[in-house]
């Protein structure tokens, strides 16, 4: 069976006929060409596939495209406006949080989640904003880090 | 309005959502990522996009996809079944029926869905079945082939042989051994038909040309172009575009530099988007960048530009009149280069003729009408590296002038040429597509597409000058040429592009044909409001050479000499600086009168045939490779550095190569940025490659299409690739095999000096039974020394050419030389022409790859053919351009295409690579004489203004009938 799907996706209108049992992720990866969203483990436990949907971070590979419907879907590539980067992903780039970079878009997303909805996050909300990420290459710390100074410049 | 299809595509099934007004062709590039499929014109003129449905050929890009449903779709991804080849495809691999492979799959596909119906065609039937398929590169002669190759394939099991290659490569004669020549080792790649090295790609759809490519979130982006010839602009309303959805950013002249850039430095005049003024008919205006190609379309339609219309001038003389509308303020009278050649004693000459002749001849405005049309897509790195994918023969001078328009060192510009569907010319420049494209992604920091509508192609012009041509030649009572007077004005369109070039090219490379002791040349460029006229394959050359040749049979005709023979007593000799200081090295001119007469039969028919038969005959030829660079001084911005004076030397090589050898030795990894357009380059470079390091082809890659990874080539034009990069790589392959030597010495226990390698084995020289394995030998390299690599360059020699104003024009290490026969009917009460034969025999030094210069001198015999008698782009009086498309456009197709025989003369160029020079280009040079002088033998008039339409055929026998039967009543 198919969906007729109409969402807005990275602020541009999307209307697709689409199969019900679709995820977002391989929606947006293969329908769209849009693939900074990565899927690594394809069952929510590792939050590479994480975007925004209508501002909550979700995991897309847990999403079916179809609930997308009518719907407002951000992905990492609009994090940056045209080219200037997000303060997130430029305090990535500072403390060397992208290692192999495969987790950094679910990261970004979530980091961009708690930024977006704390102005002044304590350490404890660093640590639970990203607890559904996975990284397997920096240990955290440049990550978290990123992710203080992005939210200090966000006051400042 | 979007609905849900399920298509049926070589055997699989795909849901795609489809619009309703979305084409076949469409859906199956752009959602299901099969992109064999061609887009050529988008009309159903050029048959690129061919598919089969339901078994039947049909033209994908006049289909809709909403009324696939059901029906079995076959693209030439489903042709080879798991990675097999059909017997068809690999006669197309085999025979040269593929050269830039834009219209190949389409090709294959008719040829294939003919064979289906029919094991037995006929040469006739094949040519039926594929008349709906264009080809702009082999003259259709190597894709007849190929078919006639399958033919009764499936009976009996193994392809019918055909006959022998048309034309014999060249051997003995004294000339030095190729394997001496190459400096130790002795490969026997050289001098052998290969297949290309991409032709399987080609044949499968797998080979990605620019259009082809996607990028992850890349937008497109269109430009709109001006209704009107020639305006000023009063005034530009971009906000009911920026109101459509979907619309991300428009450009103007206000959004772009304001830097001037063109092709010669000395002539930079071309504005990035109009500013203030729009000089022809398609002049870019302003640009929209979207989420998709059809709503940057819809955007473009909505921006309102309102102008001031200004009188245009459309044709050379009236540009030149006192008060005539200027199409720039700064060339005055729209004169845009004056040439004034004048060498040896000219009024001599003719007062001491014993016959002077002079006409008038007129040559039309022709298109290179490549198959594939221009594309970009451009992206940035985040280190501020421009990556910009470009359709484009010449890679460098599109780096270096992006770097000129963006204020960038070269260096941060990265150039990639991916698979090229043809060229002749036409992608020799840095067009707005490249430029719009990198801005737009500069701006959005995302990547963006370009590509070119077919009509856009048209109006963006750079296509062949036309040339209005007064010729005067006077000769001894013999024949012997004693003076030669040419005053030429060139339609030189709205923009420099390469017209200076160009107009000294129409009178420079005249001289190195005949011995002329007496040469004059007056020529003006002139700006008109039409598309900028450039460069096309014979640069400047093929009218002016079609005017000589026509006048010199003429004049063979007033005193009663055979057209071989007056071309024969006038032939220039081998080591000859002509009158305008051109060094010509080795000539076997006069070999190819002789054989192309003996094999046409000449003596039997000069003279013989009954009327409405014709037999003519023209030559030409051309330089190898332009002797010195389009900007002068190194490699740098040219606003980093003062005006140079010229120097009669090259500054930097122009060709340059790395070979780099795999660590196991089983691979070398030829790196050189010569750009494969189709016309075999990858092909000829490997060979000449592989032969000077000693192994076979199939040790041999090649990657030419990054600026990243090759090392500076100047590019495809001025028929430079063969000998020049030729050199390149040879020089790259003997660097790595001397850096073997002395570890094959050691390993075979003799002298560095007699080491030798072939065919992947190292022995000592006369002792083949002393051998190692190539790669035991590179392996014992890289254990000490690590990375094999050899690099090599080529500068043109110094001191090319004479001391006066345009002398770099024309000159060359080497020159071509080519004599074709043409046959033809013409039928006296229509004035109709079909060009039956062509025989065409040409110097091109020793052939690399016999295979690939027939295929080159087929393609240029029937494009040739095709300008002499269909193709001229047309203009209202208005300077509107009327037949932007391949339906009112006529290129020669298959129908029309002549039988070529294509022979080779034994030569050899000291200065060539093996003994190398030209093909490509010199073998347009005859084409177009030949053909006028074949329709005057038939019929009895000459037409001396191009194309020769029906038209004016029967015009001319109307004129001459009523001109004879007033003689006869007044005597």
């Amino acid at each position: 069976m198919t969906w007729h799907l109409e969402c807005t996706i990275n602020d541009a209108p999307v209307t697709r006929d689409i199969p019900e049992d679709l995820t977002l992720l391989d929606f947006l990866r293969d329908h769209l060409g849009l693939t900074g969203s990565k899927g690594a483990c394809l069952e929510g436990e590792c939050g590479s596939c994480t975007v925004h949907l209508d501002d909550a971070p979700v995991c897309s590979c847990l999403t079916l495209a179809a609930q997308a419907h009518g719907r407002s879907v951000c992905t990492v590539e609009a994090l940056a406006e045209s080219t200037t980067l997000d303060p997130i992903q430029q305090a990535f780039i500072d403390t060397g949080a992208a290692q192999c970079g495969y987790c950094t878009p679910g990261l970004l997303m979530a980091g961009r989640t708690l930024l977006d909805r704390t102005a002044f996050p304590e350490a404890n909300h660093l640590l639970t904003s990203i607890e559904g990420n996975l990284c397997r290459c920096t240990g955290y710390a440049s990550i978290i880090e990123a992710i203080q100074i992005a939210a200090n410049e966000s006051k400042a | 309005m979007i609905v849900s299809r399920t298509l049926t595509v070589n055997g699989q099934s795909y849901p795609v959502a489809v619009a309703a007004s979305e084409t076949l062709l469409d859906v199956l590039r752009d959602k299901i990522a099969l992109t064999g499929t061609k887009k050529g014109c988008n009309v159903g003129d050029c048959g690129a996009c061919l598919v089969m449905v339901d078994g039947q050929t049909m033209n994908s890009c006049l289909l809709l996809a909403t009324e696939m449903e059901g029906k079995s779709i076959t693209t030439i991804e489903g042709i080879a079944q798991n990675g097999v080849l059909t017997p068809l495809q690999r006669a197309f691999v085999q025979e040269g029926g593929v050269q830039c492979g834009y219209c190949t799959p389409g090709m294959v596909l008719s040829a294939t869905a003919l064979l289906e119906r029919n094991s037995d065609p006929s040469k006739e039937e094949i040519k039926a079945a594929l008349a709906g398929n264009l080809c702009r590169c082999t003259g259709y002669t190597g894709i007849i082939r190929s078919v006639e190759r399958c033919k009764n394939y499936r009976e009996d099991g193994t392809c019918a042989k055909r006959d022998e290659p048309a034309g014999k490569p060249a051997s003995g004669n004294g000339r030095p051994d190729l394997g001496g020549a190459a400096g130790g080792s002795v490969g026997g790649s050289v001098g052998v038909s290969v297949p290309r090295v991409d032709a399987v790609d080609k044949v499968t759809g797998r080979a990605e040309y620019t259009a082809d490519l996607s990028f992850q979130n890349m937008v497109y982006a269109k430009i709109l172009g001006s209704p009107i010839a020639h305006g000023r602009i009063k005034k530009i309303d971009t906000s009911k575009a920026r109101a459509l959805p979907g619309v991300l950013d428009i450009l103007t002249a206000d959004d772009v530099p304001d830097t001037m850039y063109g092709v010669s430095p000395a002539r930079y005049d071309e504005h990035i988007l109009a500013k203030d003024k729009v000089r022809h008919h398609g002049d870019e205006v302003a640009a929209v960048a979207a989420i998709d190609e059809k709503t940057a379309e819809r955007a473009v339609a909505l921006i309102e530009v309102e102008y001031e219309e200004l009188p245009v001038v459309l044709n050379p003389m009236e540009a030149m009149a006192e008060g005539a509308p200027q199409v720039h303020e700064r060339y005055e009278r729209n004169i845009n280069t004056h040439v004034d050649h004048k060498f040896g004693d000219v009024e001599g000459g003719f007062a001491q003729s014993a016959h002077v002749r002079e006409e008038v001849f007129t040559g039309n405005t022709i298109y290179q009408c490549p198959m594939e049309p221009h594309a970009s897509i451009a992206m940035w790195d985040p280190d501020g590296t421009l990556v910009l994918y470009s359709s484009t023969q010449v890679p460098h001078y599109v780096q270096y002038m992006m770097a000129h328009v963006l204020h960038m060192p070269l260096g941060k510009i990265r150039v990639i040429r991916p698979t090229v569907g043809g060229g002749f010319g036409g992608k020799a420049e840095t067009t707005p597509l490249d430029i719009c494209a990198a801005l737009f992604s500069r701006r959005l920091g995302r990547p963006v597409k370009m590509i070119y509508s077919r009509e856009e192609m048209f109006l963006h012009g750079r296509g062949r000058h036309k040339q209005h041509m007064h010729f005067k030649i006077g000769v001894d009572s013999e024949g012997r040429i004693q003076s030669f007077s040419s005053k030429i004005y060139l339609d030189g369109g709205a923009y420099s592009s390469f017209g200076v070039a160009t107009a000294y090219y129409a009178g420079s490379v005249i001289p190195t044909l005949y011995k002329i002791p007496a040469y004059k040349y007056d020529g003006y460029r002139v700006m008109t409001n039409k598309p900028a006229s450039g460069a096309m394959r014979g640069h400047g050359v093929p009218q002016p050479r079609f005017a000589f040749e026509c006048l010199l049979n003429m004049i063979a005709d007033d005193l009663g000499i055979d057209p071989v023979e007056i071309r024969w007593r006038n032939s220039i000799d081998p080591n000859t600086l002509t009158v305008n200081e051109m060094e010509v090295g080795s000539c076997e001119f006069r070999a190819t009168l002789e054989a192309s007469a003996k094999k046409s039969n000449w003596n039997e028919k000069w003279g013989k045939l009954p009327l409405g038969k014709g037999i003519g005959i023209a030559s030409g030829g051309f330089v190898s490779g332009a002797g010195y660079c389009i900007y002068r001084g190194q490699v740098q911005l040219s606003h980093e550095k003062p005006r140079e004076p010229f120097v009669k030397k090259s500054i930097f090589p122009h060709a340059n190569a790395i070979v780099k050898i795999s660590e196991d030795g089983m691979a070398a990894i030829l790196l050189i940025g010569a750009a494969e357009i189709g016309q075999g380059s990858d092909t000829v470079l490997t060979q000449m490659c592989a032969h000077s390091l000693g192994i076979p082809m199939d040790r041999m890659r090649i990657r030419s299409e990054d600026s990243d990874i090759s090392p500076l080539d100047l590019g495809s034009y001025s028929s430079r690739v063969t000998l020049m990069a030729g050199h390149a790589v040879s020089r790259a392959g003997e660097a790595v095999f001397e850096k073997m030597k002395p570890y094959a010495a050691r390993l075979l226990d003799c002298d560095e000096a007699s080491v030798t390698a072939q065919n992947a084995r190292v022995f000592v020289q006369g002792d083949d039974s002393r051998s190692v394995p190539w790669e035991e030998v590179a392996r014992k390299y890289f254990n000490e020394n690590g990375p094999l690599v050899g690099t090599g360059c080529y500068k043109p020699p110094d001191g090319l050419g004479g001391d006066y104003k345009g002398s770099t024009v024309g000159t060359s290490p080497a020159y071509s030389f080519g004599t074709a026969i043409c046959e033809v009917s013409v039928d006296l009460e229509t004035g109709k022409i079909k060009i039956d034969h062509f025989t065409d025999y040409h110097d091109c030094g020793t052939p690399i790859n016999p295979l690939a210069v027939h295929g080159q001198v087929e393609g240029a015999v029937a494009m040739g053919a095709s300008e002499t008698i269909f193709e001229d782009v047309q203009f209202d009086e208005k300077g509107l351009l009327q037949n932007h498309n391949l339906h009112g456009y006529l290129m020669m197709s298959i129908m029309d295409a002549p039988e070529i025989f294509s022979g080779l003369v034994d030569s050899y160029e000291p200065r060539g690579p093996f003994g190398a020079k030209e093909i490509g280009e010199g073998s347009t040079l005859p084409v177009l004489g030949a053909v006028a002088h074949a329709i005057a033998n038939a019929t009895g008039v000459w037409i001396k203004d191009l194309p020769i339409t029906p038209e004016k055929v029967l015009k001319a026998l109307r004129e001459k009938k009523s001109a004879t039967a007033e003689k006869v009543a007044s005597s």
